[in-house]
């Protein structure tokens, strides 16, 4: 059985935002996609509590998340390293964990990657908007009235009173690295760019700016040059490396702007976006050019590789 | 051999752009319209978004479920059949503008600038049937074209922090109505007070990609009426 109910939000941490997979096939209205920028993270946060892959659950930038639970239910954290209690009892990450009505959930803040992710069973009740529950705050779409998490802010829940306790084996947790390498489908104005600027992008670092959020990672670095200097305004895809005249590289993400002028040499794979979408300012990054082939099989390998290991659940 | 009137390239894992002779024209963007109608039906739901603009239309697959060869092969069998099919039209849509200079800050410059009255201004911006190009940059924010060779004037070189809701403006040969409150660039010419973008209402938007607008002046009183706001 089990009924409606709600989760209080006593302190919304830095950025907290309520998202679905993200909102697709509205881009002729100029809506973004939204959505996780941690795509793996989210998914295994509901995959722990048997929810639907789109079930809508909080991403919490760099920490400080408390909530009070008014029903029982279970809750998993994943993604971002970062302490999680309980009624100030420690509680273990990428674990389901069982609540009760009245407990408090404490998320402290992050000591390496930047966004955790925090799903409850059947996910929160929220209303979608053009098909989807993402938060996109620019367009004030999705989440609450389009915007981020507030203290005081009310999040539906289903109490639940059942549920398989899941563990994910500690191999297949986010691991967080000081340098990235972010494989890279040449396209778009790929043939605009000289070989030896090519060569350039490929071979030299670049350093994650203070400038990156979830629309996009402004990069610096080698300074890239182009043939071409502006083109009459075009679709963006999620992972789009756009390359503006000071030929400082932007990836762009989840929130990105449906359309824009700027050439781009190529998108990075999703898998990789994930990575860098967890990235801190200050964090290296090298692009290293893959086949759309290669491409594929990575993202066919990642689908199977999720299958795996959610059906061999350890449990706790 | 004559130059092929489209390529498809590769954007990403699981998207490709087809792009079509790189121009403004409303011939290229009825090719557009068209090319996004047939591409959407042909792809069903291997389909996760489609998005035209101008001259190219991005077109992003469950790559899970299907892949670029694919797709292409698709997308090719499309435009084979596009020769034979007719280019439908969109609506005509009416827009009021309260065009004045406490509504529309840059209509002096433009007027000083090209050396003609403001009255000219208004009356040439409004002389024109604009095609709807693209919908991009925000939710609602609609590229109209083109405008009169006259009235042409570059982007600020400071772009303004804060555009008012229903700005009517002017870039290059590119008019448009900020939907809502933004930073922008544009040329100021006037407010409309009709929204560019409801998320409560269905369609959310007035218009969409082939459409065409005209404006309308009106006068202040008439703004207020229509819920615009100064």
């Amino acid at each position: 059985m089990s009924s409606m109910s709600n989760f209080t939000v006593l302190s919304a941490g830095i950025l907290s935002l309520l998202q679905d997979r993200g909102r697709f096939g509205q881009s002729e209205l100029g809506l973004t996609n939204g959505g996780p920028v941690d795509a793996y993270s989210a998914d295994i946060a509901n995959a722990l509590l048997d929810n639907d892959s789109n079930a809508t659950l909080i991403e919490c930038s760099v920490g400080g998340l408390q909530l009070q639970a008014n029903c029982a239910s279970y809750i998993a954290i994943t993604g971002a390293e970062l302490s999680v209690s309980i009624n100030g009892q420690d509680a273990p990450m990428w674990t389901t964990l069982a609540i009760s009505a009245g407990d408090i959930i404490e998320l402290g803040m992050v000591t390496a990657g930047l966004r955790a992710y925090v799903a409850v069973a059947q996910g929160f009740n929220v209303q979608p908007q053009f098909t989807s529950t993402a938060t996109v705050l620019r367009e004030k779409v999705g989440g609450l009235n389009g915007d981020k998490l507030q203290a005081g802010d009310t999040l539906a829940v289903t109490s639940v009173s059942s549920c398989m306790k899941r563990s994910l084996a500690t191999e297949h947790r986010r691991k967080f690295n000081n340098t990235l390498t972010l494989r890279l489908i040449e396209g778009y104005q790929a043939k605009q760019f000289i070989a030896t600027e090519r060569q350039r992008f490929y071979l030299h670092p670049y350093t994650v700016t203070p400038q990156s959020d979830r629309m996009g990672y402004k990069l610096k670095g080698s300074a890239i040059q182009c043939q071409q200097q502006s083109l009459l305004s075009e679709g963006i895809c999620y992972g789009a490396v756009q390359i503006p005249p000071d030929g400082q590289p932007i990836v762009l993400l989840n929130d990105r702007q449906t359309l824009g002028g700027y050439p781009k040499i190529g998108s990075v794979l999703s898998l990789d976006c994930a990575l860098l979408a967890q990235a801190s300012p200050g964090t290296q990054v090298y692009f290293t050019p893959i086949s759309i082939e290669q491409a594929h099989n990575a993202l066919c390998l990642a689908d199977v590789y999720f299958k795996s290991i959610t059906q061999q659940w350890t449990l706790s | 051999m004559s130059k092929s009137p489209y390529q498809l390239e590769i954007a990403g894992e699981n998207a490709l752009i087809l792009y079509f002779q790189q121009q403004m024209a409303a011939e290229i963007s009825g090719q557009v319209q068209l090319a996004s109608q047939q591409i959407r039906q042909a792809l069903g739901d291997d389909l996760i978004d489609i998005l035209p603009s101008y001259a190219s239309i991005l077109i992003v697959f469950n790559a899970l479920q299907t892949n670029h060869l694919l797709v292409s092969s698709k997308i090719k069998n499309c435009l084979q059949q596009q020769a034979n099919a007719s280019i439908s039209s969109g609506k005509l849509v009416e827009l009021p503008v309260y065009y004045s200079e406490e509504s529309g800050p840059d209509l002096r410059l433009i007027a000083d600038t090209k050396q003609i009255s403001v009255a000219e201004v208004i009356q040439r911006h409004q002389a024109v049937i604009y095609r709807v190009y693209a919908i991009g940059f925000a939710p609602g924010f609609a590229y109209l074209g083109e405008v009169d060779p006259i009235l042409q004037m570059p982007r600020l070189s400071s772009p303004r922090a804060k555009v008012p809701k229903g700005a009517v403006a002017i870039a290059d040969r590119q008019t448009a109505v900020y939907p809502a409150m933004s930073p922008g660039g544009w040329n100021l010419i006037g407010l409309c007070p009709s929204p560019m973008f409801n998320p409560d209402a269905t369609p959310a938007m007035p218009v969409a990609v082939g459409d065409e607008v005209q404006f309308v002046a009106i006068d202040k009183a008439e703004f207020l009426r229509l819920g615009g706001e100064l």
